[in-house]
């Protein structure tokens, strides 16, 4: 616990920066096989892997 | 936000997720294997089918309907639609015009022979697993149920939204503390698993959500949007097999009004997709977000003469989208991998969510009746 003691409180900008921002990604992704094909299916690919990768990079580089 | 304002929202969490989470889970379960159910379906059908006669000349859809209608000669046509991928007419009929799901028959036919075309397992496993995903054998009320836990499902996201502040204040995003406690593990599990996979799971949700609607959707189109074009025909009965005009000559007059379309099915009338005097021929568009858009052309199922084309109401486009939205079939098997990967991590959001409370629970009885625990202002983020 000291460790968070010590850190200072995030503000709600800080907090969901990072969840918008996959999010945003997300959407990105969930739209654009919608909209063409080829190209648009691998932003689609890239956007949705993207969370995906998140909990693949917290579980190595967050685990406390 | 005021701690009273915050426990308030954990009472919602709490609350919404306890009563759909079983029925999420089981859609969770159900969905995974039909994310995959056309290579599934490709891998169960052994037969490798052949039409009789590759190079001959394809048979005229009315000619196609005679077929089917001597294979079931006490049944309606209801309707026809047509495999991309080999000469095949697919015919759903009934005993009635407006027959139930349950007394529909599907069968495919080829269009070089008139011949069955033997393969489609009625009442196998994946139908199984189909049924219970859309209304657990329950007909409409079944899922329209569904729909109603998916509403729940949206209420918990947007609740766990707002509880992820208060968890987060004092830890880094992605951060796990695996080593402390189980329920630390868990809840730090929970809301990384929960918050990457908002935005995929409230499009999956809600798009589930308009799905189960399509009935009422389909019903309001044509009782409100199709109204004008029976106006005529007073209490006429729908058109038997017998009465109706040649199908080719509806079909080619369909195709001349949209020679930028393609062909999708046909709904015959007196059934759920058409009116009681109209054959119903529903074209696609042919670019990438066209192709999921159907467009009727109405023509008189008796006289054969054309009746209107008319772009379908927004309510039917949102329906319409919202299939592949749902399914996540519009983009090669990577996209359908992804939605199995994000699958399983919502199937872990629900039961890491079930596992708190449970343990908080048996933790502290008294305490149980509140909603998620909340890190208050002052104190560490103990939860």
């Amino acid at each position: 616990m000291h460790e968070n003691r010590i850190r200072r409180r995030k503000t709600p900008r800080q907090i969901f920066a990072a969840p918008i921002f996959i999010a945003l990604l997300s959407l990105v992704g969930l739209l654009a096989a919608l909209l063409g094909n080829g190209v648009f299916d691998w932003v689609s690919w890239v956007g949705l892997a993207v969370p995906v990768l998140m909990v693949g990079w917290a579980m190595k580089a967050r685990r406390r | 936000m005021q701690q009273s304002t915050l426990r308030a929202w954990s009472a919602v969490h709490k609350w919404t997720s306890l009563i759909c989470t079983a029925f999420i889970l089981m859609l969770c379960l159900t969905g995974l294997p039909l994310i995959f159910h056309d290579e599934i379906d490709a891998a169960l059908d052994d037969s490798e089918w052949q039409p009789a006669n590759p190079d001959g000349p394809l048979l005229s859809l009315d000619r196609m309907l005679d077929a089917a209608l001597a294979n079931r000669p006490d049944h309606v046509p209801l309707f026809m639609s047509f495999d991309t991928d080999r000469p095949v007419v697919n015919v759903t009929s009934g005993p009635t015009p407006d027959a139930s799901d349950g007394e529909m028959h599907f069968a495919s036919f080829d269009r070089t022979s008139g011949e069955l075309v033997p393969g489609h397992h009625e009442g196998g496993v994946m139908d199984f697993i189909l049924r219970l995903h859309t209304d657990m054998f329950l007909g409409l009320p079944g899922m329209l149920f569904l729909g109603a836990m998916g509403f729940l499902l949206f209420i918990a996201i947007v609740s766990g939204v707002v509880l992820y502040a208060p968890f987060m204040r004092k830890l880094d995003f992605g951060t796990l503390r695996t080593e402390r406690s189980k329920r630390l593990k868990w809840l730090d599990y929970h809301n990384l698993l929960g918050v990457v996979t908002v935005a995929w799971l409230t499009v999956v949700g809600l798009t589930g959500v308009v799905n189960t609607l399509s009935t009422p959707i389909v019903d309001t189109w044509r009782t409100q949007a199709l109204a004008d074009l029976t106006e005529g025909y007073r209490d006429a009965p729908v058109p038997t097999p017998a009465e109706m005009a040649s199908l080719d000559r509806a079909v080619a007059q369909a195709e001349a009004a949209a020679p930028d379309m393609t062909l999708q099915f046909v709904a015959f009338p007196g059934g759920g997709w058409s009116t009681d005097h109209h054959f119903a021929i529903f074209l696609h568009g042919n670019t990438s977000l066209t192709e999921h858009i159907i467009t009727p052309a109405l023509v008189d199922a008796r006289s054969g003469e054309f009746a209107d084309m008319r772009e379908m109401p927004w309510y039917n486009k949102t329906l319409s989208l919202s299939g592949p939205l749902h399914f996540g079939d519009y983009g090669g098997l990577p996209l359908k991998i992804l939605w199995a990967v994000l699958d399983v991590i919502t199937i872990v959001v629900l039961i890491t969510g079930l596992y708190l409370w449970v343990a908080r629970r048996r933790a502290n009885p008294a305490t149980a009746r509140d909603g998620v625990p909340i890190p208050t202002q002052t104190a560490g983020s103990k939860p």
